[in-house]
């Protein structure tokens, strides 16, 4: 068991997300950036739906009842290890490397060290909550799913599942770990123009791509917003409600867009510029308020291409720590 | 009668939006749901789809992991079938319902009921009769978990939506914004005007079927 001991906002449980239930108003929920979490559940011989903790600003403070072994993904939120002695030097924990936690100890992670934001925290075994609609990931909006339908509080005791084999044999003494360096953000979100693209003024289509956009403060899981050019319409357009998907970049009335996140709701009526591919939408965990984005159009063929080479990097990594002797 | 082809656009490189128009009447929306349910059950649906949502007037569907290439037939499929409906086709939704939702109408339960009679220049016994009159349809599900779309607010209370969103609207309110009517089935941030509350659950994830409301489903209010 895994005690809560400080705990900033928005700390959820969270795996792939939710899938086939949108029709219902569902949304997807799932970690911002789900590829890490894959290659940590990999690096941890767990099962690849094996549920992880995603950390929006830190801190986190946890006390480890249980032996166990963890991955740190994402931003670097300077985590430290406190042997349950109380007595040694708190050892530093890089990110990408699996690291061995004897029962006793507390693991604090505070706000991010570097710039940037969200952190995940895969374990072995991963955190066993329930699975509802086929996921253990949080939905705050709708309160259900993950840790008790809501984000992490001080004092949660949170349960762990049955570790593989391989991880259990590892000593803390092992010097060998192997470790992932995960991909750095380039802050560039190639994206298909959407349905209302030929909608929008010709200036407004030559901004989207061309102009810097800054992340304003109001952003969450639900949507990135934007601050840039005033994005505006050849004329007004009535939209019938329908349905979103993670990704697309509406834009209300202001003229500002807002990139829908994995919490969207399921149906909208706003003005539809763009949707952002899928292989690119795990940089949104890493963009803070006042940072910057830019837009690059592909062709449909780029979009499938990308998300392809991002499963092949994936399998090969699979198979390259197959290989690995523990 | 020949229906006119649902325009189609790529939403997203895995997802396509099929449109039989850009308002929804009844009539459209009736084989909305017919294409809906025909598309769910299919084997093309099974094998290759992860999401089908229906919308006022169109239909989302988004394909599973690695299947996005088989979008232009199931799209193809959809263009026929839809030709193959006729608008005078009884509702054929083997499982539509019709829902009493009690409402406590007005006071605490529903803070905007003054605002409401006075914007339209009714009394507020007016607006609950004609609000609690008809039957509406529920023309699809989304904004928040179990929410339904509901159509047929008599159009003498219509309200423009507030201009200044209340930071919380309660669970299980009944309210009016522009030409909707609408439950709220959790609390959340809101722009609609409350006129009642219903203790009704709109969504509960401990039932088999969470959400109360499905597409093609009648609703009614009942004043308490």
């Amino acid at each position: 068991m895994i005690e809560v001991l400080k705990c900033g906002a928005m700390t959820t449980v969270q795996d792939a997300g939710r899938v086939g239930y949108r029709h219902l108003g569902v949304v997807r929920a799932g970690a911002m950036d789900w590829l890490v979490c894959q290659q940590a559940n990999l690096l941890l011989a767990n099962a690849p739906d094996a549920a992880v903790l995603e950390l929006t600003l830190g801190p986190l403070h946890l006390k480890f009842h249980q032996d166990s072994a963890i991955v740190l993904m994402g931003a670097d939120f300077a985590a430290r290890l406190q042997p349950a002695d109380n007595v040694s030097t708190p050892a530093a924990l890089s990110p990408g490397f699996i690291h061995v936690v004897p029962a006793g100890s507390i693991l604090t992670m505070k706000r991010a060290a570097l710039p940037g934001m969200r952190a995940f925290l895969a374990i072995a075994g991963g955190f066993d909550v329930p699975v509802v609609m086929g996921s253990r990931s949080t939905d705050t909006s709708a309160g259900f799913g993950g840790f008790q339908g809501r984000d992490l509080q001080k004092g949660d005791r949170l349960v762990v599942g049955s570790q593989n084999e391989l991880i259990r044999n590892r000593s803390s003494g092992d010097s060998k770990t192997p470790g992932i360096r995960p991909l750095a953000p380039d802050s560039i979100l190639r994206a298909l123009p959407g349905p209302d693209y030929s909608a929008f003024t010709e200036q407004a289509q030559a901004d989207f791509w061309d102009s810097a956009w800054r992340v304003s403060p109001n952003s969450n899981r639900m949507g990135t917003r934007l601050i840039g050019s005033k994005l505006s319409l050849l004329a007004d357009l009535e939209l019938a409600s329908a349905g979103t998907l993670p990704g697309l970049v509406q834009v209300p009335p202001d003229g500002q867009p807002i990139i829908l996140g994995y919490d969207a709701q399921t149906v909208g009526g706003y003005p539809r510029i763009a949707c952002v591919i899928a292989a690119d939408l795990w940089q949104l965990a890493y963009m803070p308020p006042g940072s910057t984005l830019y837009f690059q159009q592909v062709s449909l063929q780029e979009a499938h291409a990308a998300m392809h080479d991002q499963e092949r990097k994936l399998s090969r990594l699979q198979d390259s720590l197959r290989n690995i002797t523990w | 009668m020949t229906a006119s082809k649902l325009a189609c656009v790529q939403l997203s490189e895995n997802a396509l939006l099929l449109s039989a128009a850009n308002k929804a009447d009844l009539p459209t929306q009736r084989k909305i749901w017919q294409l809906t349910e025909l598309l769910s059950e299919s084997a093309l649906a099974t094998e290759s789809l992860q999401e089908i949502v229906p919308g006022m007037g169109n239909l989302l569907i988004c394909s599973r992991h690695g299947h996005n290439d088989n979008l232009p037939e199931i799209s193809e499929w959809l263009q026929q079938t839809w030709q193959q409906l006729s608008t005078n086709d009884k509702p054929a939704q083997r499982s539509a319902n019709t829902i009493i939702i009690p409402v406590s109408y007005g006071g605490d339960a529903g803070p905007d009921l003054a605002q409401v009679a006075d914007h339209c220049g009714l009394s507020e016994a007016d607006v609950i009769a004609r609000h609690s009159a008809v039957y509406y349809h529920v023309y699809c599900l989304g904004f928040q978990a179990g929410f339904a779309y509901l159509g047929g607010l008599d159009s003498a209370l219509t309200i423009p939506r507030m201009q200044t969103p209340s930071l919380q609207v309660a669970a299980g309110s009944v309210a009016i914004g522009g030409k909707q009517t609408g439950i709220y089935p959790a609390a959340s941030p809101g722009g609609w005007h409350v006129i009642g509350h219903t203790s009704k659950r709109l969504f509960d994830i401990e039932n088999s079927s969470p959400c109360l409301l499905k597409p093609g489903d009648r609703v009614k209010f009942e004043p308490l």
